[in-house]
């Protein structure tokens, strides 16, 4: 018999064919002694306190530039256990896939989340698959939950502290702007990739060398913009950032150009804000400099308490203005 | 000839050393004025870069801005915006519209809580894109709520002559398109207005010339620069108005000579006079009914007039806005936006009671966007 070149109803049925998808695919590529015991739940062995999280991924459209919704739904659940300064252990994969779905593309989805994997050397331990009538879904949706051990404690949002510097891991907004290419076809050329890729051997540079980390976090939906303003609202502090030092690619300032976007308000995948002590700074850097996708870290500002819970960006002509929260939506302005 | 690169958009435009010595002229030059200068900017466009890039900070006291009308969904009174909202809730239809038409509010709903219960409404960002959107669904009538001032009108006649073209039947025009000089004139013969200087949108001038400018250095004695829209543009049409009032002149000069002439671009004001022409009446939200201020399709298009074709279901009555807004007010350059009592607090982006803060080109989302520090 030869394989189904797509998706049908009967592959979430949970009989013959759900059988195959799962032994021939999922197993295949996620293959552990966990995850092969094929037991109703998952038995884990955990040494130290956990950080646990939930993501769903639902990015239209599902293959990018710089990766596609598996690679997503990997980097994405590992960096947040990663930003709580968790290494990344244990994850669930949940596929909910519209029938029809090309077998195909399911395979590359599945085979991306196994590369992914290896950065953080996290193991699929558990999944579901539910097979969905057509347009009930659009194309597929993956939830992935994940459990790290916190290797280092403290990191939060309402610990930022005056004087504490804040650094950028690499440019940012690539991830939604690479999106916004694809998803409206603005037949813009240029090598625009999403930042996708996991955090985690970032954060183990950060924590291997000693660095104190105040707070930390990847700079996803909202992107920078967001990250700052719940940062300096949890921590009732204020963020004084230097307009000219935070890092965007041409391309994205360009779309952002185009249709009166801002860069700070995109989603990044796989590119964090870290603030720590003024001290510990300059090793800061020098640790993420190491590692291959922090490698153009940078100082972008510092902590203050100039204006409790708002962000100000300084210009580098001697003005300043507040960076709010994105608001809503984002809409392409009128003219 | 080279490729245009994206970055060539904007790099430039925004050199530190050269905003720090254009401040600097301006507030030199500006000792020497007899009295304040009060610049209108037209246009939402050229307040979002004076609010963004904090520009006011780096001038002197006796320069101040007023913003002005130039806002094209600011300017949209919402009986209009329930037309969009009645056209959307017809049956197998697709609403197409623009930005932030979508947010604001109208005297119940708006397109985005709408679309929300289920009505077909789209942003899109070509007008040119309700083309395939009208042919992948032939049994569907696709109705595009056509906004903006003379820099978004080209847009909509290619549309229609693409529509004509292709004979594509099910695709309807709702024309909202309004014109910048009657907008200007009705503040101005309003006489309460303290405006001795105007900030002119280039992009409006790239396609009807300056040529619109020029009457009004001469009516009201305030000079016109036509300014593009990046700080460096601003900042070098402030030094220009600034060296007028020194130097006793009073006339149109454009700033933005890298795309604007006196004539602007005839191609396009003759295919949007082919399908368009003026407008008896429009009522702009905050300012009134203005004659002659919008454009409305030609008689021999009404087969593509979504105003016409569903007049039985568009609501006629005037709506005015919460009496607590003060919009029409600020349209009209007599008041600034934090001096409306719900500004910021009943009135947020989140919650607009009025159409300054919910667009982002409005004054008043500018305002609480970037703040003054």
């Amino acid at each position: 018999m030869t394989s189904p070149k797509q998706i049908q109803l009967s592959h979430g049925g949970g009989g013959e064919e759900t059988n195959s998808l799962i032994h021939d695919l999922f197993y295949h590529y996620f293959s552990n002694d966990t995850l092969l015991a094929a037991e109703d739940a998952a038995v884990l062995e955990v040494k130290s306190k956990i950080a646990f999280t939930t993501d769903s991924f639902t990015v239209s459209p599902i293959f990018f530039n710089g990766g596609n919704i598996g690679k997503l739904a990997i980097a994405g659940t590992v960096n947040d256990l990663a930003m709580m300064g968790a290494k990344p252990f244990y994850l669930s994969a949940s596929f909910i896939i519209e029938e029809g779905f090309a077998f195909d593309d399911l395979e590359t989805i599945v085979k991306a989340m196994a590369e992914e994997l290896k950065h953080s050397e996290a193991k699929i331990v558990c999944g579901d698959t539910k097979v969905v009538p057509k347009g009930a879904v659009d194309q597929i949706f993956i939830n992935t939950s994940g459990i790290g051990e916190i290797e280092k404690e403290g990191i939060s949002a309402n610990h930022l502290q005056e004087g504490d510097v804040i650094i950028v891991s690499g440019d940012v907004g690539r991830h939604g702007a690479a999106i916004l290419m694809e998803r409206e076809g603005l037949g813009i050329s240029g090598d625009l990739k999403s930042d996708c890729a996991t955090l985690w051997p970032a954060v183990q540079a950060l924590i291997d060398a000693n660095i104190s980390i105040s707070a930390m976090r990847d700079a996803t939906r909202g992107g920078l913009s967001a990250v700052l303003n719940e940062w300096a609202e949890q921590s009732s502090v204020c963020l004084e950032i230097e307009e000219s030092s935070i890092p965007v690619n041409e391309a994205v300032q360009g779309i952002c150009e185009l249709f009166g976007f801002e860069a700070f308000d995109f989603a990044n995948e796989g590119t964090c804000i870290v603030a720590v002590p003024e001290k510990d700074a300059q090793m800061a850097l020098a640790a993420l400099h190491k590692v291959e996708v922090t490698k153009e870290a940078t100082i972008i500002g510092q902590v203050s308490l100039k204006k409790e819970g708002r962000v100000i960006l300084h210009s580098a002509y001697g003005s300043s203005r507040y960076l709010d929260l994105p608001k809503g939506e984002l809409l392409p302005r009128i003219c | 000839m080279s490729e245009l690169q994206l970055k060539d958009l904007y790099d430039g435009f925004r050199n530190p050393d050269v905003i720090k010595a254009l401040a600097k002229a301006i507030t030199d030059e500006a000792k020497n004025l007899k009295k304040p200068l009060n610049i209108m900017e037209v246009c939402g466009g050229h307040t979002h870069t004076i609010m963004k890039y904090g520009l006011k900070q780096l001038l002197p006291q006796n320069i101040d801005f007023i913003h002005g009308p130039g806002c094209p969904v600011c300017i949209m009174p919402k009986e209009r915006i329930d037309h969009a909202i009645a056209l959307a809730q017809m049956e197998d239809t697709i609403l197409l519209t623009l930005g932030d038409m979508i947010r604001v509010p109208g005297s119940k709903s708006s397109l985005a809580v709408e679309r929300a219960n289920g009505c077909d409404i789209r942003a899109l960002y070509s007008p040119l894109d309700a083309i395939q959107i009208a042919l992948d669904n032939p049994d569907k009538k696709v109705v595009f709520f056509a906004i903006g001032f003379e820099t978004t009108t080209p847009m909509t006649a290619a549309l229609l002559e693409q529509v004509e073209k292709q004979g594509i039947a099910n695709l309807y025009f709702h024309i909202n398109h309004v014109l910048v000089p009657p907008a200007v004139d009705a503040i101005m013969a309003d006489g309460q207005a303290k405006i001795n200087a105007f900030i002119g949108p280039a992009h409006v001038s790239v396609i009807s010339g300056a040529k619109i400018y020029q009457p009004l250095p001469e009516k009201y004695g305030a000079p016109v620069v036509v300014s593009g829209f990046e700080p460096i543009d601003v900042l070098q049409s402030i030094l220009m108005i600034v060296r007028q009032k020194n130097e006793e002149r009073c006339e149109m000069e454009i700033q933005y000579s890298r795309s604007v002439t006196l004539e602007g671009n005839i191609k396009a004001q003759v295919m949007i006079a082919k399908f368009m022409e003026p407008r008896e009446h429009f009522r702009w939200r905050g300012i009134g009914d203005m004659p002659d201020s919008a454009l409305v399709l030609r008689e021999q298009y009404t087969a593509y007039d979504a105003e016409k074709i569903f007049a039985d279901i568009l609501p006629t009555e005037p709506i005015d806005d919460h009496k607590l807004c003060i919009c029409g007010t600020i349209l009209k350059g007599l008041a600034k936006p934090n001096d409306c009592q719900v500004f910021g607090t009943a009135c947020t982006p989140n919650t607009p009671m009025g159409s300054c803060m919910v667009s982002s080109e409005g004054a008043c989302n500018a305002y609480y966007r970037y703040g003054e520090i």
